[in-house]
């Protein structure tokens, strides 16, 4: 890894309380530009509250967020999207009664610096044939080209994986968020996904949830530790691996 | 003055104590099975007119608050199992549509059993006259309305609160995946949580028979306000619908009273006099506007 | 499912319905049944209401309770307007729509904040507040309505003559139609499609669903409105069960029926549930039974609507 990275994302001192019990407590996380970032941590840890946080869904209790100089606390949903911050979500969260193209495409669509304004009540769709090769582009890319027409909520579970990658994407995002992307895979859809990932790993940085650990040893520069709200240590996966604090908290429970 | 707003207020509880009876098998029939029964005031409806034929057959108005109550439970229970059940796992459009529908054929149905003109049905001749409570004299039927409301109303709580029933009720109201979960059969307690809302909502129509017109048309306005009611309170909680009934009841009944008088303490008696009554109409909805926008759940919300 | 398109077979079919309306007033001549022009004029003016709320709940999967709120602010609008001495149509109909759309700003920027349940009881709230506030308010006539002083006039156009304003309703609902066809092909008309499917996911990608909601909810809140200026024209009175909630239920009623999220949805609806009430009604008194009794079919066994069955409606998978 090359030295003099920017940071493109910074978690400074979250914390979330549900009902008395924090969720996450005073967790802190840079994601530079260029890196995969790995978070990992326990069941219960605050993950998924975390990925909340960071798009928008929930606000936090306290801390900032602070994404390409950007503090994001006013900042709501869709504008953070706009920013370049895309997210996937663990639980598949597509179109399932539109077609697997017009999925990407209104998604593309949504690129309103590239394409202007979405409020156009007159001119048909059709004209933006750039909007709709770009869609096929990403379906190349996520290989499901063939599938362009089918409708999506018939697609394999692993395919409707796929194609959550492809919205994410769509936006251009300068840092994107994967939630368990391998979440309810068998091994061969896995082994697809960890080498899709690892593809686009080139071109766009990642901050990656995942459970599966060889997935995450094998993509990750870097990987944060939470536990019970908080990050008890980043680094790279070698260090994180040997790292006596994380096998007693963490991977310890799995060995 | 103050004897004025006493009566008003007393007025106000009674008819939110009233509006209680639906709004508490609405809450729970919307909060347990996500789903909206437009229908629920045809229930009063038939309730009422039942409550006027049997009192007329028997000569005695207990017994015919029996039978309404009775009566409308059956068709109740009848109409849920054949058609409702369908509707559970539709989206809301459908089921407003459908129970639309249902009250469309129910208005109708009345219209060819008992005709298009009011059914009276008179105050027992007991409870006729006034009584002195306090040193003002108060209609005694509207009196034993209120008693009969409170009662209804401990009853329900402690049913719902106090009873491993009223558990699985609530439970079912936060989370009916969970319950079912459990082991426990929503779907009869559900039918069974629509008799007693049935039976409720008769018990309200043969109460109110003798004060409102016993007319079809009767159940619609009436649904609005429980509507209302639930919307306010939270969506599937007794307590909400409690507090709910009685806020409605006591805004719509104070406001109407007093707000036309209060308004020429500002404006010229012409303009109050026809704004008065225009916003008194509309106050409860302006209260129930303001209570979704700053608290979209409701006062008590059931869900978590 | 997936967006609306309109077929070549759909659009060959409504040109074809658009000569057999247009040449409609010379036929019933030929009948001697003229007085039926009245009765089409009223059809197609909810043909045009009911397709304004379909952009709302068809297309924007906005369960809207109150959309006659719309419906009513749009009549009253022109028969203030003309008590003032406002006549000219080309003023007072777009003033209605205006109104329309503003009361449509208000309630929709309060109302979509809430969700489910929640946004059809507060859109029912809303509505019900209008039509108590015409109800009591004795300038406007309160129970009785206010009745119109002078139809609108249109240039030199006799907006009283039955066959003159039949072909102006008839042209305006032609030409909303047209401009609804275009918009549920742009790239608005996608989006809010798209979140009527996935809001949650619309909204992480970048699209700032509330205003995309809101401006749809105003184009079909100013639509009504067009439509109430068309029947306060027709009937010549702004009447306030217009803004009665079974209105807004009627309205739903005829979208159920033609076909939810269907551009020609409403006008099927419309033109099935007004002539089965002017036929019926002759036949029995109690025809609503029937009614009722057809509702509930077509809500369990068609959810598409009748067009559904035919496969008028949205595309066929």
């Amino acid at each position: 890894m090359s030295e003099a990275r920017t940071t493109l994302l910074e978690v400074h001192e979250v914390s979330k309380c549900f009902g008395g019990i924090y969720a996450l407590n005073g967790a802190s996380l840079a994601v530079e530009a260029g890196e995969v970032h790995a978070l990992i941590g326990p069941n219960g840890a605050g993950k998924t509250t975390l990925i909340h946080v960071l798009s928008g869904a929930l606000k936090p209790d306290a801390g900032a967020v602070v994404f390409d100089g950007q503090d994001l606390a006013r900042k709501p949903m869709h504008s953070r999207a706009a920013l370049g911050l895309a997210r996937s979500y663990q639980i598949t969260n597509i179109f399932p009664r539109l077609s697997v193209l017009d999925n990407v495409t209104i998604a593309v669509q949504a690129r309103a610096r590239d394409w202007g304004t979405s409020f156009r009540f007159w001119k048909p769709f059709s004209v933006d044939a750039a909007i709709v090769d770009e869609a096929h582009e990403l379906l190349a890319q996520v290989s499901l080209v063939g599938l362009a027409r089918r409708r999506a909520g018939q697609l394999s579970h692993g395919e409707q994986r796929s194609l959550e990658v492809a919205l994410a994407l769509a936006s251009k995002p300068k840092l994107l968020l994967l939630d368990e992307p391998m979440a309810g895979m068998g091994p061969e859809e896995s082994e697809r996904m960890v080498a899709l990932i690892g593809h686009l790993a080139r071109r766009v940085t990642m901050l990656l949830v995942e459970h599966d650990m060889d997935a995450v040893f094998r993509l990750a520069d870097r990987i944060s530790v939470l536990v019970a709200g908080t990050v008890i240590a980043t680094g790279e996966p070698d260090v994180i691996r040997a790292d006596p604090e994380v096998r007693r908290a963490y991977l310890g429970d799995v060995a | 003055m103050t004897q004025l707003i006493l009566e008003q207020a007393l007025n106000g509880l009674q008819f939110g104590l009233m509006l209680f009876l639906l709004a508490a098998g609405l809450t729970l029939v919307f909060g347990i099975m996500d789903m909206i029964n437009l229908a629920h005031g045809s229930l009063y409806m038939v309730g009422a007119y039942l409550a006027a034929a049997a009192t007329q057959a028997s000569g005695s108005f207990i017994v015919g608050i029996g039978a309404a109550m009775l009566g409308t439970a059956v068709i109740g229970v009848l109409v849920e199992v054949t058609l409702q059940r369908r509707l559970y796992a539709r989206n809301h459009l459908a089921q407003v549509l459908a129970t639309f529908a249902l009250i469309l054929i129910a208005n109708e149905l009345v219209r060819v059993v008992w005709g298009a003109q009011p059914v009276l049905l008179n105050t027992p001749d007991v409870l006729s006259g006034p009584v002195n409570i306090g040193g003002f004299f108060y209609p005694s039927y509207r009196l034993l309305i209120i008693g009969v409301g409170l009662l209804v109303a401990a009853l329900l709580y402690v049913l719902v609160a106090r009873t491993r029933v009223g558990m699985w009720v609530r439970a079912g109201a936060s989370n009916r995946e969970m319950t079912e979960a459990l082991g426990i059969n929503v779907r009869l307690l559900f039918t069974a949580v629509f008799a007693v809302g049935a039976a409720l909502c008769a018990l309200a129509g043969a109460l109110l028979g003798p004060l409102l017109a016993v007319q079809v048309g009767m159940g619609e306005s009436i649904l609005i306000l429980a509507f209302v009611v639930i919307v306010i309170g939270g969506i599937g909680s007794i307590r909400g619908a409690l507090v709910g009934s009685l806020l409605v009841g006591l805004v719509d009944t104070l406001g109407r009273a007093a707000l036309p008088s209060l308004l020429r303490e500002f404006l010229s008696s012409e303009v109050a006099s026809n704004l008065g009554p225009a916003l008194a109409s509309i106050l409860i909805y302006v209260l129930m506007a303001a209570i979704l926008f700053w608290r979209p759940e409701g006062l008590f919300p059931a869900r978590s | 499912m997936g967006f609306y398109a309109t077929s070549t077979r759909r659009r060959l079919v409504a040109v074809a319905a658009l000569c057999a309306l247009t040449a409609m007033p010379w036929l019933l001549q030929a009948l001697d049944q003229s007085f039926y022009v009245s009765l089409a004029s009223r059809i197609l003016i909810f043909a045009l209401a009911a397709t304004s709320l379909n952009l709302v709940i068809g297309f924007g999967g906005m369960v809207s309770f109150g959309h006659a709120a719309f419906f009513g602010a749009g009549a009253y609008s022109v028969a203030i307007l003309a008590g003032s001495g406002v006549v000219s149509a080309a003023l007072a109909w777009p003033a209605a729509m205006g109104v329309a759309a503003l009361l449509a700003l208000f309630i929709g920027a309060i109302s979509l904040r809430t969700r489910g349940v929640y946004f059809i009881m507060i859109t029912l709230a809303f509505a019900q507040m209008a039509f108590y506030l015409v109800v009591s308010l004795k300038a406007w006539g309160g129970d009785d309505g206010l009745s119109l002083m002078h139809r609108s006039s249109f240039g030199s156009l006799d907006l009283k003559d039955d066959n003159t304003f039949y072909f102006v309703v008839l042209s305006v609902l032609a030409m909303v139609l047209v401009a609804l066809d275009r918009l549920a092909h742009s790239r608005f008309g996608r989006v809010i499609q798209s979140i009527r499917e996935n809001e949650t996911r619309m909204e992480a990608l970048g699209y700032p669903v509330f205003s995309y909601k809101l401006v749809c909810f105003v184009i079909g809140g100013a639509l009504a409105g067009l439509a109430g200026a068309l029947l306060a024209n027709q009937t010549g009175l702004a009447s306030p069960n217009l803004l009665h909630w079974m209105q807004s239920g009627t309205l739903m009623v005829m979208i159920v029926i033609g076909g939810v999220g269907s551009v020609f949805g409403g006008v099927v609806g419309a033109v099935l549930l007004l002539l089965c009430e002017e036929f019926f009604v002759d036949i029995s008194t109690h025809w609503q039974i029937g009614l009722g009794l057809v509702l509930l079919a077509v809500v369990l066994w068609a959810p598409l609507g009748i067009a559904g069955l035919f496969g008028w409606g949205r595309n066929r998978e």
